[in-house]
C-alpha cells in the first residue's frame, strides 16, 4: 500500500489576497502580527487545572429564539459566555467562514471541543472545565480584540478561576 | 488548535496544535470522536510541554477526502461565502466601521 503523503498547508494569507483582489477589493487586509508574544507555563499539575474553551466560532445554544433570529444577525458585537454544561448536540454554529465545499460544522466537537473536554475530567486528565466558555466575535480590529474583548474573557477567566484556555476558531 | 497555520503563526500564539484540515474541523472530523480525543490530548499534551512561545506542533492526521480543496477554497470555483455570507460579512463590516467612528 502507498503510504499517504502531507501536502504542504494551503497558505491561506496569499490565497485570500488574490481572491479579494480579484474580486475587485484595493486595500490589502493586514492580519495582526507580534513581534513579542507571550507565554505561561503551567503553574499547577494539569490534573489540577480549571480549563476553559475561547472560540470565534459563533457558537450558540439552540433555541427556538436563537434558531429563528437568522435575520437580525451580524458579525460583530460583544463577547457572550456559553454554559459549559450544555451539551455539544444543544450548540448550534452560526459561523460562515468555513469550507462548506469540502467540510461541514455539523458537530460542534469538531470545532469546539465541549464533549471532549468533560471527558478529559472524568478521566482525571484535567481538574475541572470551567463554568463559562466564551465567544468573541471575528470583527476584523486589532484594536478592539486587545481593548474591548481580550479584556472582556480574560475578566471571565479570572473570576471563575480558570487557569489555562483553549482557543478554537472555525 | 487551529487549522490555518500561516495566520496563526502570523499573529503569533503561545502554542499552536496544527491540523491540516480544510476550515471548520480545528478539533477533528466530524462524529469522529476518537480521533477528536486524540487531538484535545495532544493539545492539553502542548499545553503542559510546550516551554516558549510560537510553538507549533502539527498532528499527524490528514485529511481523509483527499486534498483537492487545498486547491479550490477560495475561489471562483469555491467562493468563500455565498451571497448570503457574503452580505452578513458586509454587514459586520459596516457595523465595526460605525463603531470605529464612533469612538473617534
Amino acid at each position: 500500500m502507498e503510504e499517504e503523503r502531507m501536502s504542504a498547508p494551503l497558505r491561506y494569507i496569499e490565497r485570500a489576497r488574490t481572491y479579494f483582489s480579484e474580486l475587485g477589493y484595493t486595500t490589502e487586509y493586514r492580519w495582526p502580527h507580534f513581534t513579542d508574544v507571550p507565554f505561561t507555563a503551567l503553574k499547577k499539575p494539569l490534573s489540577d487545572c480549571c480549563i476553559t474553551i475561547v472560540t470565534t466560532s459563533f457558537v450558540e445554544e439552540k433555541s427556538e429564539e436563537n434558531v429563528s433570529k437568522e435575520s437580525e444577525i451580524v458579525l460583530a458585537g460583544d463577547v457572550y459566555e456559553i454554559d459549559s454544561r450544555v451539551k455539544a448536540c444543544d450548540l448550534f454554529c452560526r459561523h460562515e467562514g468555513y469550507d462548506s465545499y469540502a467540510t461541514n460544522v455539523d458537530d460542534v466537537d469538531s470545532f469546539l471541543p465541549v464533549s471532549r473536554l468533560h471527558e478529559s475530567v472524568a478521566e482525571g486528565r484535567i481538574g475541572s472545565v470551567a463554568p463559562f466558555f466564551y465567544n468573541a466575535f471575528s470583527t476584523y480590529s486589532k484594536k478592539r480584540t486587545e481593548q474591548v474583548d481580550g479584556p472582556a474573557v480574560l475578566k471571565g477567566c479570572e473570576e471563575n478561576g480558570v487557569d489555562a484556555a483553549i482557543l478554537t476558531g472555525i | 488548535m487551529g487549522c490555518a497555520k500561516d495566520i496563526v503563526e502570523h499573529c503569533g500564539v503561545p502554542r499552536l496544535l496544527f491540523t491540516d484540515f480544510p476550515l471548520g474541523n480545528p478539533c477533528g472530523e466530524p462524529f469522529k470522536a476518537e480521533q477528536q480525543k486524540t487531538l484535545l490530548s495532544m493539545a492539553l499534551d502542548l499545553l503542559e510541554s510546550a516551554r516558549a512561545p510560537r510553538t507549533t506542533v502539527q498532528t499527524p492526521f490528514i485529511w481523509p477526502h483527499g486534498d483537492q480543496w487545498k486547491e479550490t477554497f477560495m475561489t471562483k470555483e469555491h467562493p468563500f461565502l455565498d451571497e448570503k455570507g457574503m452580505q452578513l460579512w458586509l454587514q459586520a463590516k459596516g457595523a465595526l466601521k460605525a463603531e470605529k467612528a464612533a469612538n473617534r
